[in-house]
Formats: structure tokens, sequence, C-alpha cells
């Protein structure tokens, strides 16, 4: 009747040698998994009318949108004719706006597919249990390791691209900077405590949207013809 | 007509369209009246059975993720009906693409807005499923179980914008023909691969009526139809897992368990004071 467990319990002080998030279930008891005392609706109609709304606003937002603002139509396709700038549609104007810094392997083909395997493992990567973004036990190696890397990344991208790649620099400063703050100034609460608290994978991920984000206005505001650097407001939008 | 009558001729006229037999075989269940037919209206019914019954308030707050997900669905489906009757118009061949796009603009009825209306939800679509991951990002909805969800959320942010791409092609304009110039040119540079890939997605060497026609049979038929399988899998398994993520049991934001008092336990107001 009573089979002895066919685990072994073994407690350790690290976590990270010892990611096991264990559920102890009792004899005739449930584990309790189930969080209680939480307000339950009817899907109908109260999920359907949120969704009926939320898309009625935004066709309606859309043919408002539709109505008023044309598509753009230019002149018949001609091989011979280069515009000046040739522009790719706004989301790959992050990508054509590092053509300027890389060769075309490098902005066009390394570095997405970088982007995209980096998607793919999050989930398998951050581990972090510590809920510290670099799980190390001493203030002083963090900082070191932290600044160590961000140096050896911004050498290695101000010694390697044509130009100063400062829409993806300035982020990562920005990004250590905040990942620095609350190990210099330790806090259990507030905005310090919540930053302090932030795995390495939302680092990373914030640094690659802070990136991308500047990166693509750049291309869609900021560059004219020859890919020159432009002000909208002076110049207009190419 | 008196407010008499229309009073009575209402329900009379519900009654008739809404319980006779043939709209019974047709939808199962009776009126929104009791719980038990507001269960049925989901339970038994095709499109709606992705949902549960019964949803946690706090799920469906708009501010938890601002219904980023099914607004990139909503955006999809106003895609297919509008590219359907876009097709009805367009033939994938040099020059007829562009005449096709001067006759929507000039001739055919509505046209223009049709084509604005396909154009803008398009980059709508882009937008809202990039919005869409880094919300769930931020959340951190990636986290097991859901890893493998999150994995095809990715591929499906991919397909979204080699959707885009491949549409932005048939317009055969200036636009059309520089920007996916400047776009192949950039996976030619691949060593090896890059030529042989160049050309099977041009058939050719350069952007030319053949790359018309695989953009449109890639834009209208293949990456669509990846599109749905893959729409279906990550929603039904956010179905399996549980619902959209709301924080892990004792977490953040999580509601007090019966079992073990969390943080927000003290922190609600209703809970007694140390």
């Amino acid at each position: 009747m009573n089979a002895p467990p066919r685990f072994a319990l073994d407690a350790g002080d690290d976590a990270r040698r010892a990611p096991v998030r264990l559920v102890v279930i009792q004899d005739e008891q449930r584990p309790a998994v189930d969080e209680t005392g939480e307000p339950v609706v009817m899907t109908m109609p109260h999920l359907l009318v949120r969704e009926l709304i939320a898309l009625l606003v935004f066709s309606l937002g859309l043919v408002v949108v539709a109505i008023f603002v044309d598509a753009p139509l230019e002149e018949i396709a001609n091989p011979l004719e280069t515009p000046n700038p040739a522009k790719a549609p706004w989301y790959f104007l992050g990508l054509q706006e590092l053509l300027h810094y890389y060769p075309p392997f490098i902005s066009g083909v390394l570095l997405p597919a970088a982007v995209i395997l980096a998607l793919v493992v999050i989930p398998y990567f951050d581990i972090n249990l510590e809920r510290r973004p670099l799980a190390e036990a001493r203030r002083t190696r963090v900082l070191v390791r932290l600044w160590t890397s961000v140096a050896a990344i911004s050498a290695l991208l101000l010694g390697t691209a044509s130009h100063p790649l400062w829409p993806v620099l300035v982020p990562l400063w920005l990004v250590a900077v905040l990942m620095t703050v609350p190990e210099i100034w330790p806090r259990r609460h507030g905005v310090v405590g919540w930053l302090g608290t932030r795995s390495l994978a939302f680092w990373i991920f914030t640094w690659f949207l802070l990136a991308t984000t500047a990166l693509t206005v750049i291309g869609v505001l900021f560059r004219g013809p020859g890919w020159a650097f432009t002000l909208p407001w002076r110049d207009g939008i190419y | 007509m008196s407010d008499a009558m229309h009073q009575t001729s209402t329900p009379k006229l519900a009654t008739r369209l809404l319980q006779n037999r043939v709209y019974r075989s047709i939808v199962r269940h009776g009126p929104f009246d009791t719980n038990r037919n507001r269960s049925l209206a989901v339970f038994s019914n095709f499109f709606l059975h992705i949902h549960p019954v019964k949803v946690r308030l706090r799920a469906i707050a708009f501010t938890r993720t601002f219904y980023l997900g099914g607004l990139s669905a909503a955006s999809y489906l106003i895609l297919v009906v509008t590219g359907v009757f876009l097709m009805f118009y367009y033939h994938p061949s040099v020059p007829r693409a562009y005449e096709d796009m001067k006759d929507l603009q000039y001739a055919v009825y509505m046209g223009p807005f049709l084509r604005n209306l396909h154009r803008w939800a398009a980059h709508a679509m882009v937008a809202l499923v990039f919005l869409h991951m880094v919300r769930v990002f931020f959340a951190g909805a990636y986290r097991p179980p859901r890893e493998f969800n999150w994995v095809i959320g990715v591929v499906l942010f991919v397909l979204t914008v080699l959707l885009s791409y491949t549409g932005y092609l048939l317009p055969w304009d200036q636009l059309a023909f520089w920007g996916v110039t400047v776009g192949t040119n950039m996976a030619d540079a691949m060593p090896v691969l890059g030529p042989p890939t160049k050309f099977l997605l041009l058939g050719g060497t350069a952007v030319s009526e053949n790359a018309l026609l695989r953009f449109y049979v890639l834009h209208c038929v293949v990456l669509p139809l990846f599109l749905v399988v893959l729409v279906s899998v990550h929603i039904w398994r956010i179905r399996k897992d549980g619902g959209i993520y709301l924080g892990s049991p004792g977490g953040e934001g999580s509601t007090p368990n019966a079992q073990g008092p969390t943080p927000t336990a003290a922190a609600a107001p209703e809970a007694p004071r140390p």
C-alpha cells in the first residue's frame, strides 16, 4: 500500500544548482495550487462582450484611418531608376539602418538570426532563481563582471562598425547603469528594489527593445538621400 | 402604433425567431437567462470553445493584456477579408499588377478604401504582434510550462513580418520594387547559401515577374496557411496551460491562497491588520 517514494529530497544552499520546484502532497490532500477567493465571471457575456467591443473599436479605428489616409502608390516599378533613398518598409528600417554600420552579411543575416535565436532561447535560459540579474554573492564581483562585459561588447561594436553604433551602445550603457544602481544602493522596495530583482533576461530584452526602437526611429525619420542624417522637421520624412 | 402593442409583439417575434425548431437545431441552447445556458453558449460553440466557460476577472482586465493578442488576430481577420476582395481585382503579372492598382484607385467601387484598409491593417498587425511579444515577455508568461508557446509566438512574429513583406511587392510600384530589392540583397549577402536563397525567392537573379508570382503565392496561400495552423496551436496551448498567464501562484499580484497567505493577503484591504 504505502510504497516508498521514488525520489530523494535534497536541500541545497545554492539555488542555482538545485533549481527544484517541489510540492509535497500528503495523504488525502490536494496540492495548494488553485487560488481561492478569486472573482470569477461567466465568459458569456463578460469576456465575449469585451472582445466584441475591442474588435469593433479596433475595426472602426482602422476604417476611419482607411477613409482618410491613402496607402502610398508610386510610379510603376522601374529597375533602371533607383530612388534615393530606397527604403524598405518601416519594420525593416532598423535592419536597413544597421546596413549603414555593418556589411550586409552581418547586419542583414547574422544579427537578425542572432536576435531570433536569442528570442527563442529566452524561456530555456531564464533560470535566475535568486531574482538577481547576475547570480553572484559578492557585490564587487557582480559589478566587475557586468562592466567588463559591457566594455567588451562596447569595444567589439566600436571596433567593428564603420560608424559608432550609438543606437545600440547608448541603450547598452543605460541598461548597465540601471543594473548597477541596485547593487551600490540596495533597497528592498520602490523603484530601485524593483530594478534589483529583474532577471538577466529582462535586461537583455530591454536592451534589444531600446536598440530596435532607436534603430527603427532613426531609419524612418532621420535618414535621407544617400542614407545621410537628416532632421525630419527641417527636411521632411523620406 | 401604441407602446403596449409594441411591447407585446416584440417578445412574440423573438419567441418565433429563437424558439422554432430550425433555430434550435442550429443553436441548441436556450436564451442566456441561466448560467447553464450561458455556459452552453461558450461550451457548445465551435468558435467560442477556445474560451473556458468561466474566466477570472483579473484575466480579462484590459490593462493586463491590452488585448494585443486578440487584436492581432482581429487584424488578421480583416486582412483575410479585404485580401480576398483584393484578389478578385489583381493579376500577379507585369505590368498588369500595377494597372490593377490604378483600377483599384480610380475604377473599382470602394477600391481605395479596400486597399487602404488592407495596407493599414497589415502595418497594425506587425506592430500589434510585436507589442504582444513585448507584453508577454515583461509579464514573464514565457516561463515553464509555456516555453514552447513562446517559441511558436516568435515563429508567428517572423511569419507576420514575412506576410507583410511579401505583400509589399504586389503593387509593383517603385516603393515595392526597391523595398524588396533592398531586402533580397541582404539575403544575397549570406555566404554559400545567399545566392541560391535569393534565386529561390525571386525565381531569378533580380526582382522580376517571376518574383512577383512567387511572392503572390507565398502571400496569399503558403504563409497564411502556416499562420492559421500555428495560431491554432498557439491558442490551444494557452488554453491547455490554464488561460492567460496571471503570475506564479503566491507571486506578485496573485490572490491569497487558502493554505498559505502571501504578502498580498496582508496588503489587501479586507485582510485583518497585524
